[in-house]
């Protein structure tokens, strides 16, 4: 729902890091927990970047599930499906988030070489 | 993906590594009309998507610091009762403290006209702009209308975000404290279907009580629902058509005007 103002986000870090030069790929992490649907955003890109010097650049989205670990008993899991932030040895409540929160620009992709 | 390896102080991924140095020379038909094939030259960023409206809230924060003003995020699906339970609150604290309103809403100022008249100071934020409007307030939007707001003269900012379960939850607009309104009409398993929301907040207004009677509502469920996303949260059971908790979620409010910088 939110995927359009996100990459505008992503757009003002890219033409900013690219300084002018082609943007081919742009690589983002993304945790289960950001509530981003990443066909949206790919979308949201192209519709975004039409008619700017981003046009034809792609979005390339790496997901990362969310885990979290024990702080009573140690044990570390992946919270699939259910956002149930509970220890599922123990049944402890006391869980602390490992992953899924991410939400990075890791990498550009620049075209390197004559026409720069 | 390819592997990375340093080179003139960048990082490069070549993913065609078989071939030692060779670059990447599949995309060589993008955007290149010069004749000359040219390569992928990867690039690490590790910039935080969101860094800009975190910065903005952070100065945001520091402003009502700096004016001594408790501002509080207040959240929940359209119709929940969030206006609702804002003219109870302004009607009760109004005399006792002075708060400024930042309303936001994708269209019309029918809930800021809602709150006018209680001796509030109201900023009214419109998001619509194209493809329909944001479903959120972020920091710079906060920021734009923070000028409106007496902030030198204010206790207390009550921060009214759209009426949305998602995306409001990403956004820090550079509050003190977040506060959700959730109405028993919405179902028992909100908390699962939308764990960040009900995750980020600090106290849930459990709303509409009064229609409890007339619902097939499984309060303990909900509750236990809850839990499981967010143990920490304070609820307050009310209903801000009868009154009853608002006095507890008003002092709640004094309680964070009590503890925040």
């Amino acid at each position: 729902m939110h995927e359009l103002s996100v990459c505008g986000a992503i757009a003002g870090i890219v033409e900013r890091r690219a300084a002018g030069r082609e943007v081919r790929t742009v690589h983002v992490r993304i945790g289960q927990l950001r509530q981003i649907v990443p066909d949206t955003l790919v979308y949201c890109w192209e519709l975004l970047c039409a008619d700017t010097a981003l046009a034809g650049s792609r979005l390339e989205v790496e997901g990362i599930p969310a885990s979290i670990r024990c702080r009573a008993c140690g044990r570390t899991a992946e919270l699939g499906d259910l956002p149930i932030f509970a220890c599922g040895g123990c049944a402890s409540t006391d869980v602390e988030l490992l992953s899924g929160e991410e939400f990075l620009i890791t990498a550009l992709d620049l075209a390197e070489g004559a026409n720069t | 993906m390819g592997r990375f390896h340093r080179h003139d102080g960048t990082v490069h991924s070549h993913d065609d590594d078989h071939i030692g140095h060779s670059h990447d020379h599949e995309h060589a038909e993008v955007g290149d009309h010069s004749g000359y094939l040219t390569g992928t030259e990867r690039v690490e960023v590790l910039e935080r998507i969101f860094d800009e409206n975190d910065r903005t809230a952070a100065a945001n924060r520091a402003d009502f610091a700096a004016h001594g003003v408790c501002a509080v995020n207040v959240m929940s699906s359209p119709g929940a009762g969030k206006t609702a339970l804002l003219r109870h609150t302004l009607q009760r604290l109004s005399g006792a403290l002075r708060i400024g309103v930042v309303e936001g809403d994708i269209e019309t100022s029918l809930d800021a006209d809602r709150l006018a008249g209680f001796g509030a100071d109201i900023a009214l934020i419109n998001t619509g702009r194209g493809f329909g409007g944001e479903c959120h307030l972020d920091a710079p939007m906060v920021r734009s209308v923070l000028a409106k707001l007496p902030l030198g003269d204010l206790d207390l900012v009550l921060i009214e975000n759209v009426g949305n379960l998602v995306c409001p939850a990403e956004f820090d607009v550079g509050e003190h404290a977040r506060a959700m309104v959730y109405a028993i009409t919405e179902g028992e398993e909100k908390p699962l279907k939308y764990p960040v929301m009900f995750r980020s907040c600090d106290l849930v207004v459990v709303n509409k009580m009064d229609l409890l009677p007339h619902l097939g509502f499984d309060l303990d469920l909900f509750l236990a629902n809850l839990r499981a996303v967010n143990p920490a949260a304070t609820v307050i059971q009310a209903s801000a058509r009868t009154g009853d908790g608002v006095d507890a979620w008003c002092q709640w409010l004094r309680d964070q005007i009590q503890t925040s910088p």
